[in-house]
């Protein structure tokens, strides 16, 4: 009778502990960046994807971001000033201290983005979770967002294109720039800029969902002092950075 | 004059005229179509400078299509005959003027054979959606106005149709400056005071476009132009481009003040390079300051002097659109205030570069050539041109 107990005591700690590793686990995984979207669902304005740049971890000279994004996206290397840029590392020096920063820029995903007001044929628009896209097949190539656009996170592209991914279409007159890497964080993957900092070492770049209070970027935000590009224009950026 | 005269004396030119015309047309088309199989990458614009002088075209057509209506409108609205007998004119240049704008912006877009989603799709919140049915509006507005004025049965209505047409015209001018008014982070452009000062503008191009089209056409049929309706039409001139210039100030100074807007300022003003250059002896000297002089100096306002006033003041117009932008452009955004850019990999902090290329300049000048094709076969086909009553402008 026993033994009977022991193993029963046995079968009951291994499965406690199987099913609160079970339970467990995804949350560890995917620690608070994502979760997948099944297929057909629509977007939710219950989330808000958006991101941290801390420029005091962040790299001058190191572009591990650029060029996972550019692999991932599939837009070349650029060599002149009519080439596409969705992400950029960009050095800058505070003129009164002479701080010297560098940091990624790209789409700021603004809550209230210029680019989607200007936009004639509604190409450029917001997902209810924060994401702005652009429509590239109802992109005519206006370029208005580019001009309405304060971060020049917008490229033209000024040539044919040959060799784009299936999985982010791309098209000579269209305008493009980062998409927060839609494709992989609708199926629960960080952004590729994201993990290739990470890889890098440095961690500079922290993704999730704004509206999250458990979440990282969320207690990140609260705890120590972030900006938003051009703050003064109200658009709610949703990225913020620490350290300028 | 009988209409039948006018045709005749008329064709020892029109054909060449046509010839040319389609000559200039045929190289913008030309040029649109190497755009578009090349990509953009073939002009001079870039990621910073995403419009180049394709829009200065189309921009200074479509202005000018508005403001040639003021001809129309003080005819019509304020029932001043000298100007009521150039309505028919006035309609005619502002639809061919649209009609060549339209052209030139719609071929310089990336994606020109798609223009039926920018037809069907609009996003109410974009001042060019509103802008496509302001436009396609005027079309409109202007034929059935033309339709009154030439059909004697219509005469009547030519009054109701003037005053909307004076006020669409208002608006859709309001619309292009607000093109630019809406671009809330360039400092060049977020200015309330726009949609005045193109209104302004308006009335000075169009003025001039009309000018210059009057004397042409009175010239290729051999009429004379009554001395007292050519001194009328250039005081008005004159008044239109002290106008122009004192809005084009106040832009400048209210910017001035605002420490914010201080560097652009400077740059525009001083040490821009080319656009300073621009500015100042291309708009204020030769575009304000010495049409003005032919204009009011008094040994001087007779004909020829009017119509190289006209001319000059269209030459300052494009020199003010190039520098307005172009260079509005080329200087950089302000993404970190207080910071200063020490690199970047797309040109941060940096000024924009922009050399014209020659497919951009024949896709802009195709569009005068089709504003010049449909007036002259306008003219030549119906009978726009003015019929002045002897004494007419003593008569007022």
């Amino acid at each position: 009778m026993s033994e009977v107990n022991q193993d029963r005591r046995q079968f009951l700690a291994r499965g406690s502990a199987l099913a609160a590793g079970l339970a467990i686990a995804p949350g560890m995984l995917l620690f608070d960046f994502a979760r997948a979207r099944p297929a057909g669902e629509p977007a939710s304005s219950s989330v808000r994807w958006g991101m941290l740049i801390d420029t005091t971890q962040c790299e001058s000279g190191c572009d591990d971001c650029v060029k996972a994004c550019r692999t991932e996206n599939g837009w070349p290397e650029p060599k002149a000033s009519t080439d596409v840029q969705w992400i950029r590392k960009v050095d800058i020096k505070q003129i009164s201290t002479g701080k010297q920063v560098s940091l990624p820029m790209m789409c700021q995903h603004c809550a209230n983005p210029p680019c989607v007001d200007v936009c004639p044929t509604a190409a450029s628009f917001k997902r209810a979770d924060g994401i702005v896209l652009v429509d590239k097949h109802r992109c005519i190539g206006c370029r208005y967002c580019m001009m309405a656009c304060p971060f020049k996170a917008r490229s033209f592209v000024h040539e044919p294109v040959e060799d784009h991914d299936s999985t982010m279409p791309r098209g000579q007159g269209t305008v493009e720039s980062c998409t927060l890497c839609v494709h992989r964080v609708d199926r629960g993957i960080r952004p590729a800029c994201v993990e290739a900092c990470e890889k890098g070492g440095h961690r500079a770049i922290i993704f999730g969902d704004l509206n999250d209070r458990n979440s990282e970027i969320y207690l990140r935000i609260r705890s120590v002092t972030t900006t938003q590009l051009r703050a003064d224009l109200g658009l709610d950026t949703g990225l913020s950075f620490v350290g300028i | 004059m009988q209409a039948k005269t006018f045709a005749q004396i008329e064709s020892r030119y029109f054909y060449l005229l046509v010839a040319l015309g389609a000559l200039a047309a045929g190289a913008g088309l030309l040029s649109a179509w190497y755009m578009e199989a090349h990509g953009h990458v073939v002009t001079g614009m870039n990621n910073q400078i995403v419009w180049g002088m394709p829009h200065v075209f189309a921009i200074f057509m479509i202005v000018a299509a508005s403001g040639v209506l003021n001809v129309a409108s003080i005819g019509s609205v304020f029932g001043k005959a000298v100007y009521k007998a150039r309505a028919p004119l006035a309609g005619l240049l502002s639809i061919a003027l649209l009609a060549g704008g339209l052209t030139v912006l719609m071929l310089d877009l990336g994606r020109p054979d798609r223009l039926i989603v920018a037809a069907t799709t609009y996003n109410p919140t974009s001042v060019f959606a509103w802008n496509v049915l302001l436009y396609s509006g005027l079309f409109a507005c202007v034929a059935v106005y033309l339709w009154t004025l030439m059909e004697r049965r219509m005469n009547p209505w030519s009054k109701p149709a003037g005053l909307v047409v004076f006020a669409w015209r208002i608006i859709l001018t309001t619309g292009t400056g607000l093109i630019f008014a809406f671009l809330v982070a360039r400092q060049a452009y977020a200015s309330a005071l726009l949609p005045p000062m193109f209104i302004v503008l308006s009335f000075a191009w169009g003025l001039a476009v009309f000018l210059v089209v009057q004397s042409a056409m009175f010239s290729w049929n051999e009429l004379a132009l009554n001395p007292a309706i050519q001194e009328r039409m250039k005081n008005l001139l004159g008044l239109f481009i002290l106008g122009a210039l004192y809005l084009v100030a106040a832009y400048h100074l209210t910017n001035l003040y605002f420490a914010k807007q201080a560097a652009f300022e400077h740059f525009i003003l001083f040490d821009g390079g080319l656009y300073p250059w621009l500015f100042w002896g291309g708009y204020v000297v030769v575009g304000g300051a010495l049409p003005l002089l032919l204009i009011f100096a008094p040994d001087l306002g007779k004909s020829g002097h009017v119509l190289a006033a006209s001319l000059l003041t269209l030459l300052g117009a494009f020199a003010l659109l190039y520098v307005f932008i172009i260079g509005g452009q080329a200087f950089p955004l302000n993404i970190f205030p207080g910071y200063e850019v020490v690199s970047s990999s797309f040109g941060d902090g940096q000024i924009g570069h922009y050399a014209p290329s020659l497919p951009e300049v024949l896709l802009g000048s195709g569009g005068l050539a089709i504003a010049f094709l449909i007036t002259t076969v306008g003219v030549r086909a119906l009978n726009f041109l003015p019929h002045d009553e002897p004494k007419a402008a003593q008569q007022e």
